[in-house]
Parts: structure tokens; sequence; C-alpha cells
């Protein structure tokens, strides 16, 4: 009896110990749930919001980019794609071969569809054809009680209207490739495209605007519950461009099957009227995704088509230099309009002798003779008087030899060589004989096309320092431009022999000239080798340029300005392996100049 | 009045007006109320509808509350008599689903009886409770001191927690086995045997990890680090702690749970029903549920501390304990700190069986309290 007293208070005691077991277990849940909800309540509220919203972004249109009479050069075109969501569809093998049908798919392109179809959610749209035309859509709506699942929607392109005229300058667009920073949420969007090359590439920021946002609510299987809010975005900004497009269709087009580069400026401003680097592309193939083939053949061309010679294309400027040449002695007083040297068809210096392109020679001539005819031994004689050094002065004044700061990609600086220059890359002096072959723009000079027409521009303009734009300058910074410390007068006497060179009797681009209603043009030619010719065939004189292979030809350039008395534009024209520059530039640039003049900008 | 008192100095069987009278009304209105709060909140699991889950719950609590009544007014003296003979019953049932499961293929809990599933390990849960108080009842403390007296108790736990283990369900077999060690520890059984058997358990783990299946062994690495398969089994317990930290103080408001409405939150209805509450009513839900369960087992102990008879306090500490652990198991389970074993929080989760288990526990109970005064002896009743 006295046990089971004792059974019965060890029971007692048990069941108090069990009793405080049991609290202390349930203030530990109690704690738990505190440490959870108000400790870490922050934490787990930004990861709910993480579950339950689903933020998509809106992708705002490209800014549109016009010419200076507001003709479209690069929209946005409609895209249809066909996609399918397969939940819609009860048999999905059925609903592909019905589409098969009217869109034939490749076995490739089946098979990505349906590893697309597998990895997504059944709700989730599958893009089975893009870039449909109106008669596929037309057909695909037609049949659609045939292809249950599949809908039509509607995206956004890049779509360049006059394709291979501006693909040069204008660029193209592309997907975001993973090197490229990923500060703007529009760059993460799948298929987004930004400016990989051209003005699309100097104006992304402004052209692509601003994304928008749309939050909504989703379930735990991504199906959308509702909208929470939308903000909008700022759609991109509109471009004008200086070019005029009549004119760069002209331009292009008047370079036929030859290849090269052509920039036509407005000499007071330098606005850009057409830039042109034949042979061209389609950048619309690039925005719908090029196919291997078309990619090989542009890349394999021998005529390079996916380089902008405009800008990137460096030639020996040749006669065209005899310009800067003729104007740098005037200003150094080397020679005035009087002086003239005598052209028997060689000059020796030492004993080596330079040649005239006229084997028997000019005679006796002046500056303005000289640059009609283009005389080389006035240039030689010239040149090795006034030493590289003031001619290398003037060039880079007028515009040679460096960036012209142009807003694209791959300018080259082209080539002013003087006596420091070859003591830094050479390391050796400079030669007397150097300077004569600089005097007529061969040897180390390297130009481009743009260069040209910078050069040109700045002194037909009357000494002012314009510079190469592809946007519309402001009259404030037309009064910026910088005045060089050229005289009227010595301007005059560089104009006038460009003048002769088309109007003169026997100059030498006669040929070229053109009289509407009295405006003419003034310019200069040039023919710059591409190889050296050997004693042998100097001597025997037979092979003319135009049997030679393409890749040996002489390139043929022009520059010229119209209208010769009040000029207001300037062109450059490189034509690649062209043989000769009256022959084949020169009537380049006049269609160009004349039909610049026509419009009456 | 008279009566009633006149019947405990008496040491009687009480009348049925006198048992209904003694009944614990605190008690009674404690689990009506985590009743309706189950209720209320399947509403919500619905997207706030009473079907699938809401009015049926309410109907099945109709039921059970009736089965608890039913189960206070029987004679005490019919639990200590007929608890043997139950609990061979229901080992008998047990080896039967056994039986037919292997028979059947496959994993099988349940005898199909048309109108409900019966469960035979939920009534052993109950049976074991009373044949062991049974067995203790009887005992004499040198029995419960001497380790010979306790191999008969041993052996009637471990044999059917062995074969709900082999159901497989290991939650249920260590429920009945953690019953079974509080029981032990309730009647006076020295520590120094706990330690051994507790050193013992731990030594063995090892071995025993071999035997669980990938399912559990999945469970348990889960557990202890959920951020190992965050998309698997981690996904439930990484999405139970979002939808209760989200939920803050004062929750996101009746029917705005974004976890369990978005379908984020897994077996809102059942197991996760907790997180699903605290995500709507915030911690201030959550722990008025705590409380409340809190308040009906701080109720069991006072039960137990009152009943006379031994058998009564130690059925009381059993039944209890097995309440105790439902709710705890259930709720660290979802606030992550224990591994998810698929145990339902009593009253609250949707389900029939569970919800009749746990009533005709508190049925018992409640018998106990209304015969507290009725005193039996050792080995017989007492009727003088």
């Amino acid at each position: 009896m006295n046990r089971d007293n004792t059974k019965g208070k060890i029971l007692l005691q048990r069941v108090g110990l069990i009793a405080l077991f049991n609290l202390a277990m349930l203030l530990v849940l109690i704690g738990r749930l505190f440490y959870l909800q108000v400790y870490q309540a922050e934490k787990y509220k930004t990861l709910a919001d993480e579950n339950r919203i689903s933020t998509r972004v809106l992708v705002p249109p490209r800014g549109v980019v016009y010419d200076r009479n507001g003709v479209v050069l690069a929209a946005n075109e409609q895209n249809f794609q066909a996609l399918i969501i397969a939940e819609h569809t009860p048999d999905i093998d059925q609903t592909l071969k019905a589409f098969k049908k009217i869109m034939p798919l490749s076995a490739d392109e089946e098979e990505k569809i349906r590893k697309d179809i597998l990895n997504n959610r059944k709700f989730v749209p599958v893009k089975l054809k893009d870039n449909l035309s109106w008669e596929e859509v037309a057909a695909i709506q037609l049949n659609a009680p045939f292809l249950p699942g599949i809908v039509i929607d509607e995206g956004l392109n890049r779509y360049y209207p006059l394709g291979s005229y501006t693909a040069h300058f204008l660029g193209y667009v592309g997907a975001v490739s993973e090197q490229e920073q990923k500060d703007d949420p529009l760059l993460l969007v799948p298929g987004f495209k930004i400016g990989k090359s051209g003005l699309e590439k100097a104006f992304e920021h402004e052209l692509r605007g601003k994304s928008g946002s749309l939050k909504m609510e989703v379930n735990a299987y991504g199906r959308i519950m509702k909208q929470i809010e939308r903000i909008n975005g700022k759609e991109g900004k509109k471009l004008e461009l200086t070019v005029d497009s009549r004119l760069q269709q002209a331009a292009q087009d008047a370079f036929g099957d030859h290849s090269g580069a052509a920039v036509v400026l407005d000499v007071h401003s330098g606005e850009i009227l057409a830039f042109v680097s034949v042979p061209s592309f389609d950048p619309n193939l690039f925005t719908t995704g090029i196919s291997h083939q078309d990619w090989n053949a542009l890349l394999h061309n021998e005529r390079n088509p996916l380089t902008n010679k405009a800008l990137a294309g460096q030639y020996s400027p040749g006669s065209t230099f005899k310009t800067v040449v003729a104007l740098a002695a005037l200003e150094a007083g080397v020679i005035n309009e009087n002086t003239t040297f005598s052209c028997n068809g060689k000059m020796m210096l030492g004993n080596h002798a330079f040649h005239c392109w006229k084997h028997w020679g000019h005679g006796s001539q002046n500056v303005v003779e000289a640059l009609k005819n283009s005389c080389d031994i006035f240039f030689y004689e010239v040149a090795l008087r006034l030493g590289i050094d003031k001619i290398a002065e003037t060039a880079r004044r007028l515009g040679m030899g460096k960036l012209t700061g142009i807003t694209l990609d791959n300018e080259r600086s082209g080539l002013i060589p003087d006596k420091s220059w070859k003591q830094k890359r050479f390391g050796t002096r400079w030669q007397q004989g150097e300077s004569v072959i600089a005097g007529i723009g061969q040897g180390y000079v390297l130009a481009t096309p743009l260069q040209l027409a910078v050069m040109l521009s700045r002194i037909v303009n009357g000494g002012y320092a314009v510079s190469p734009t592809f946007t519309k300058m402001s009259l404030k910074d037309k009064g910026k431009i910088k005045k060089l410390p050229y005289s009227k007068k010595n301007i005059e006497i560089v104009k006038r022999g460009m003048y002769e060179v088309v109007n003169g009797e026997h100059g030498t681009a006669a040929k070229a000239r053109f009289n509407l209603n009295g405006v003419k043009m003034g310019g200069k030619t040039g023919t710059t080798q591409v190889r050296r010719i050997s004693m042998q065939e100097r001597r025997n004189g037979i092979v003319r340029d135009e049997d030679l292979p393409w890749k040996l030809r002489n390139h043929a350039l022009f520059v010229g300005y119209a209208p010769h008395d009040n000029p207001k534009y300037a062109v450059a024209v490189v034509v690649e392996h062209g043989s000769s520059g009256s022959g084949v530039a020169a009537p380049i640039a006049s269609a160009i100049l004349q039909k610049v003049l026509g419009l009456n900008l | 009045m008279y009566k009633y008192y006149e019947a405990r100095l008496k040491n009687r069987t009480l009348t049925l007006k006198e048992k209904l009278f003694n009944i614990s009304l605190g008690y009674v209105l404690c689990i009506v109320l985590l009743a309706t709060i189950g209720v209320i909140t399947l509403y919500s699991a619905a997207g706030g509808s009473w079907t699938p889950w809401a009015s049926r719950q309410a109907s099945r609590f109709g039921v059970a509350f009736g089965l608890m009544i039913l189960m206070s007014l029987i004679d005490i003296r019919y639990y200590l008599k007929y608890s043997t003979v139950t609990y061979i019953v229901v080992l008998l049932l047990l080896i039967a689903v056994e039986v037919s499961g292997v028979v059947g293929m496959g994993a099988q809990r349940w005898i199909d009886l048309k109108i409900f599933k019966l469960q035979p390990s939920e009534l052993m849960k109950i049976s074991l409770v009373l044949v062991l108080a049974k067995y203790f009842n009887n005992c004499t403390l040198n029995n419960i001191e001497s380790t010979g007296g306790l191999i008969a108790p041993f052996l009637m736990a471990v044999f059917p927690a062995a074969l709900i283990i082999l159901q497989p369900d290991l939650g249920t077999a260590l429920m009945l086995l953690f019953t079974t060690v509080v029981i032990f520890f309730a009647v006076g059984v020295q520590w120094w045997k706990f330690a051994l058997v507790g050193g013992g358990v731990c030594a063995l783990m090892p071995i025993a990890w071999h035997f669980l299946h990938d399912y559990q062994k999945n469970r348990v690495l889960t557990f202890l680090d959920p951020e190992r398969d965050p998309l698997g089994t981690g996904y439930h317990i990484i999405q139970s702690k979002i939808a209760l930290g989200s939920g803050g103080i004062f929750g996101k408001g009746f029917l705005n749970g974004t976890q369990s409405h978005l379908n984020f939150l897994p077996e809102k209805h059942t197991d996760f029903i907790f997180t699903m509450l605290s995500e709507e009513f915030g911690m201030v839900g959550g722990v008025l549920i705590i409380l409340l369960n809190l308040v009906i087992i701080v109720y069991g102990y006072l039960f137990a501390f009152r009943t006379s008879s031994y058998f009564g306090k130690l059925v009381i500490i059993g039944l209890n304990t097995n309440y105790f652990m439902y709710v705890f198991i259930n709720i660290a389970m979802v606030l992550g700190l224990l591994p998810v074993v698929g145990i339902p929080l009593p009253l609250i989760s949707y389900g029939g069986t569970v919800m009749l288990s746990v009533m005709a526990s508190f049925g018992i109970i409640l018998c106990m309290d209304i015969n507290r005064d009725i005193n039996f002896g050792r080995n017989s009743f007492n009727e003088d």
C-alpha cells in the first residue's frame, strides 16, 4: 500500500515534467513563428513578390530615320509570326502536319519547334515561323479551323526601304552579343536588336528609346492572373539626316558596275548629301537573319561590299592632291600666278629621272595651266622648292591625314607624311625625291574619299574648315566654323585652275563638262598606279591599262564642285581600278553634280 | 446538485445527467473553436468556397463531435475491461492490412469500409495507450523499476510499430514509439534506462539509415538543407517559409494569401494548412492556433492531476501526448524545424481519419475526467 502511494506520487511528478516539456516545445514554435514572421518578414515578403510578380519588358519602337526631305530611310516593319500554343491544340502532331501543308518546314526547323514545345509550359507560345508575307498570313487564317492552337502575332522588324543604297552609312541592326554590357533591361529581351554598324550604331542611344514594363501577377505554373502595373516606355527619337535620298540613289547608280566611293558635301556646312560605297549590300538581309550562303558571298567578294570605302578606303590621291600643293606653294610665296616651269617630259634629280605623264612634255606652264593639264613636272619643281613640311601643313589644315571626326565607326585617317613622321616611322631621313613624289599625291600620301571631299570643300568655300556631318547644322554651329589663313586671291587662282581642268580647251576632264544655264563645274582628275611600271614596259609602252586584269588597273579619281562661280557642292569620286580619272571618275562626278544642281536643294 | 456530490462521495457510477453535467465546457469550447477556424481556413483554401473542403469538413466535425460525446459517456470501467481485447483486435487489423498490402501490391494503410476508410494505425494509437495504462495500472512500482516488468509493454509497443513501419508509415510509427516512451517515463521508469536506450538508438542510427526508403532519406536530407533541391522536395519547405514570413505580424488578410492562392504553397488544405492560416492571419493567427492547442493540452494535464485513478491518469497522459505530438510535429514541420513527414494538424487539416481519431481520444479523456472520483484499485474495480 505504501508502495502504491509512492507509485502515484512518482506519476504526478513525472506528469508535471511532461507538461512543462510540452509547454516549452510549444513556446519554441511561437519563437520560431516570431523569427520568421517578424524578424525575417521583409526578406520573405520580397521572395513572395518575386514568386508572384512577373515583369515583362515592353519594347519601344526604334526611332525612324529620315533623309533631309522626310523620306523614310529606316523604318519599323510589322513582322508577322506564326506561333503555336500547345494547350490549345488537342493533337500537336496533327496541327503541325496541317501547318506544314501550308508552310513547309525543314527537318531542322521542325526539330527545334518540337524541342521548344517540350521545354516550355503548355500555355507558352512557341514560334513556328516569322517574317510571314501577307499571303502566308492570309493562308494561315483561312485554314484556322484546321490549325487549332496556331496564332498569328505581330512584332516589329527594322526595315530599310532603300536597301543597298543606304547600307553603308545607316548600317544595320542585329542581335545583342554575349560580350555587350547588359545595363539596359531591353538588351536582355530575347530577339531584341541593336545598331551593329553605321549610324544605327552611332545613334543607338537616341534611336533605342526607353523600355516600359508590365507587371503581372502569375501563379505557381506561370499563368498570368492579372495585370498589376503598366509603365509605358518612350519610343526612340527620330533621326533626320542631311542625305538626299534622290541624290544618294543617283550617285550610287552613276557608278554602274564600277566599285569605289563617292561623297557629296555642302561646301558651306559640311553636311553630307550623299555617301556612296559600291558595291553595297542589302541590310535587310541582316535583320531577318542572313543565310550562310549570302554571308559568305559578301565576305569573299573581291570588291569588298562590306567595307565602307568612303571612309575606310585609303587611296593615293594622285593628281587631285595637286590642288593642295598649288595652294601651299602660292601661300608660301614659292610661286605666284605667273611663275612658270618648263616641262620636257622628265626632271632629273641627282641621277634619277622623274617623268611627266606626258612623255613629250607640256612646255612652259604656269600654275593654272599646270592644274589644267595636270603637269607633273611643274609640281615636282614646286614640291622640291616648297619642302614636304609645308605641303603637309596645308594638307592637314584642309582635313587630310587625320580622322574627320564623322560619327561613324571604322574611319581611317589616311596619311600625310612629313620629315618627323619618316624619322619616327622608318628611322631614316626624308629624301628630296620623296617630296617630289608627294607633290603629285603619290608615294606615302593616302587619303579617303571623304577626306578628299572635305579638302575640296575647304578650298572652294573660301577657306572655311567645315567638317562632314550627317545631321543638320544649326545656324549657331555654322557660325563657329573656323576660317583658314588662306588668301582669297590664292584660292581663286587654284579654283581657276580647276575650272580650266573641266572647261578649258584640252583640259584633262574636258569630256565631263556641262553647262546648265551657265552653271558649270570645276575639278581635278587623278589617276594613281596600283603597281610599279617597269622600265621595260615604259620603253615598250604597249600595255594599255584597260587590258590589265581588274586588280592591277589604276585607280581613277576626281574631285569636283559646282557651281563654278559660286561653289555650293563638292564631290569626291574614287573608282577602284577604274583606269582613268578623266575617262571614268570625272563623268561619274559630273553626273552627280548635275543631279544635285537639278534638285535645287 | 445534491445527487452529484452524493455520487462523488459515494464513489458510485454516475447517472447520464451527472455525466453530461461533468463535461468540461472550456475544453469542449476550445475544440469547437479550433475546428471552426479549420473550416474557415478550408473555405479560404478553396478560394472562398464551401466546396470542396469546408462544408464536408464541417459535417465531419459534426459526426466526430457526436462520437466524442458518445465516447465520454461510456462506462469508464469498460475501457479498463476491454482494452486488452481491443488491442488484440486492432493488432489483427494491422496484420490484415499488411497482408492485403502484400497481396494487393504497394502501400496499403486502410481497410475500406465503404462508408469511411478504417486506418488501423490510428486505432492503434488509442488502443496502445489503453492497454499500456491497464498494464501499468496492474503493476507494482517494483515491477516497473525492474527490467523484467518492462519487457511486456515494450513488446506491446514495438510489434505494432514495426508493422506500421512496414506499411510504410514512419511518421505514425515514430509517434507510437514516442507516446510509449512518454508513458514509460510517466510511470517512473528510471532515467538511466532512457539514457541507455537513447544512446543505443543513436548508435544504431547509421544502420537504420540503410533501411529507410529513398523518399524518406530525401525528406531528412532536404530538411537538413532545403536549398539542396529547391524545385524538388525542398520546394515545400522553402515555399512554406516564404508564405509564413511574408505574412508578417497581421497577415495578408482573409482570402488574400498570395502564396496559397497562386498555388506556390503545396498541400495548403492538408499538411500545410497552418502555413496558409499564418500567411493570411499573420503571426497573430498562428499564435492563436498554438495557444488554443496549448490550452487543450494544459486542460488534459489538469484532468490527469484531478483524476483519482492511476489508470485514468495514464490514459489521459498517453492520449494527450499523442495529441501534442500531432500539433507539435505538424507545426514544427511547416516552420522548417522538422522534416516533412506528412502529419496533419488535427481539427484544422482537411481529412476524416485523423479528425475521428483525435475526437475519439478527446471523448476518452473527457470520460476519464467525468469519472475522476471513481477510484479503482490495482487489480480490479473498487466495487464496495
